[in-house]
């Protein structure tokens, strides 16, 4: 383990050096990739700039609430769906026509339709993050143990008893894998709706807005760093919080990709 | 066909089929009566597709010059990155995967390097490219490489320890190893990575093609947005899901007979 951490900080830092040094010996213009000192330079900068600080707040705000109407929307859909197989078998041509629709595609008619910028933000982000959540929890409700259900059936439990005390309980890290999916396509989707529609405030709309001045690639490429941070510490976190909640159960995350 | 199989198929069909037929129906039927401007009728988004892109020679399965030249320069990009990005994250993937140390060292580059949003780096590509294929190309095989080389890794990664010390004790040369050991232990991780990556692409395609492009289905979108034009967008988005539904499709129609081989091999050995 601690091998590993000090190979990956050397491999970082070897990277950061290599980078350097193809700006300083001019083997790239610095004017094409801007020196990994001034990009890292800039990326502290940033976390001391209120303005930038807002945008992320705003990137995190929607992105939360696409999350929490996600799993709202996407979790009993999910639960409906993997424990009835009539109903699935007749949404399965629904689901499979919908799904593969790029969720960007979305973006110029939400422009249009949506009344505010976070109902837009907000529906695309859901479009995006819905299919992970309701696979996965698909799958979760398919996966139950048909002894358990069994069992508690001839002890004469009604079928929601049986949904809320075995059927959901064994679907859980299924859907937590499911949500973690979603949260890493959520960003991304925050990310490209405040590129595409603007808006006052977000990590996208600062990349687009710094993007139009001169010099500023350095800021560009810093945001993009500290989207892709948060991106990485929100996904270890997740990771960790499935590992300690479901310790009894080890999930195959790719399962339901 | 015997009655009783026909009769069995036909209920099996109907138990498909009748969902989405009512949900088309009703769609119809509450637009229709509503005449609300941002959701028109499914007949109308139909009609307009077929003004847009079907007015063609049968030749031509009766796609017109805007379809061809759009949708042919929409689906080389995609696909141009698909392949880019699936050959090096293979090559690469498999490489890493056969060394612990190699991937240790670059393990925290690579996580980092997926976790980042490729939209973000969207304005860095324009930049450095100018708008056209060229960025469109970089943000789709930046975007979609990540799944392909982390699973390709995984599934390097998972060969057998006593296929491979077998092969070794038969002196069997790197290349056969790589050829009969690696890949087809490989082969099914490396599937769902490139599965993956088909479906972001098509989202990276669209994506770049609404920031910077003069033609695609992208670009088409975005004129209809500009023009305000609600049916048209209608019909872009119906499109691009009828491409998505057949493009996976076709993979996993590809991927079923060379995983079927696969199998098959596994099943003998």
């Amino acid at each position: 383990m601690r091998q590993r951490l000090i190979r990956g900080g050397l491999g970082v830092l070897v990277f950061l050096a290599l980078a350097e040094a193809a700006t300083r010996l001019e083997i790239i213009k610095s004017s094409v990739l801007p020196p990994m000192s001034a990009v890292v330079r800039q990326a502290v900068l940033l976390t001391a700039d209120s303005e930038f600080l807002r945008d992320v707040w705003a990137t995190l705000y929607v992105w939360a609430f696409g999350m929490v109407i996600t799993v709202a929307v996407g979790v009993p859909l999910g639960v409906l769906l993997g424990s009835l197989p009539a109903v699935n078998r007749a949404a399965k041509g629904i689901v499979e026509f919908l799904r593969p629709i790029p969720s960007v595609a979305l973006v110029p008619l939400a422009i249009v339709i949506a009344q505010s910028d976070l109902g837009m933000k907000t529906t695309v982000i859901v479009y995006a993050s819905l299919w992970p959540v309701l696979i996965n929890t698909m799958y979760g409700m398919q996966e139950v143990d048909p002894l358990a259900k069994e069992t508690l059936r001839s002890y004469g439990f009604g079928r929601l008893a049986v949904l809320r005390r075995v059927a959901l309980p064994s679907a859980t890290p299924f859907i937590a894998t499911g949500v973690r999916l979603a949260a890493s396509v959520g960003l991304i989707l925050a990310v490209s709706a405040e590129l595409l529609a603007g808006g006052s405030h977000g990590i996208g709309v600062f990349i687009l807005r710094q993007s139009s001045g001169i010099d500023t690639l350095d800021e560009v490429l810093a945001a993009a760093v500290w989207a892709g941070a948060i991106g990485l510490v929100v996904n270890q976190a997740l990771i960790q919080l499935e590992r300690t909640m479901f310790r009894w159960h080890t999930v195959r995350t790719e399962a339901a990709l | 066909m015997k009655p009783r199989t026909l009769l069995s198929w036909v209920v099996r069909v109907l138990s498909v089929v009748w969902l989405p037929v009512v949900t088309v129906v009703v769609w119809q039927k509450v637009t229709a009566a509503k005449q609300e401007p941002f959701f028109p009728e499914p007949l109308v988004i139909w009609e307009r597709m077929r003004a847009a892109w079907f007015t063609g020679p049968a030749s031509h399965l009766w796609m017109n010059e805007e379809a061809t030249s759009n949708w042919f320069a929409s689906l080389g990009r995609m696909f141009t990155g698909w392949v880019v990005a699936g050959v090096l994250g293979i090559i690469l993937g498999v490489a890493l995967g056969r060394s612990q140390r190699v991937s240790d060292y670059l393990d925290p580059l690579l996580q980092f390097g997926r976790a980042m949003p490729p939209p973000a780096l969207v304005p860095f590509f324009i930049s450095v490219f100018k708008i056209g294929t060229q960025m469109q190309l970089a943000t789709i095989i930046f975007g979609v490489i990540w799944p392909v080389l982390l699973n390709s890794i995984d599934g390097a990664r998972s060969a057998d320890r006593v296929k491979l010390d077998t092969a070794l004790v038969f002196g069997m040369s790197r290349w056969m190893v790589l050829r009969y050991v690696i890949l087809p232990a490989a082969a099914p991780k490396i599937f769902a990575g490139l599965r993956l990556s088909l479906s972001l692409s098509l989202i990276l395609m669209v994506l770049s093609e609404l920031v910077g492009s003069t033609n695609g289905i992208g670009y088409q979108l975005l004129r209809a947005q500009r023009d305000f034009d609600v049916p048209q967008m209608w019909a872009g988005i119906v499109l691009l899901g009828v491409l998505g539904l057949v493009l996976n499709a076709l993979f996993v129609l590809v991927e079923r007979r060379v995983l079927a081989w696969h199998r098959g091999s596994q099943g003998m050995a």
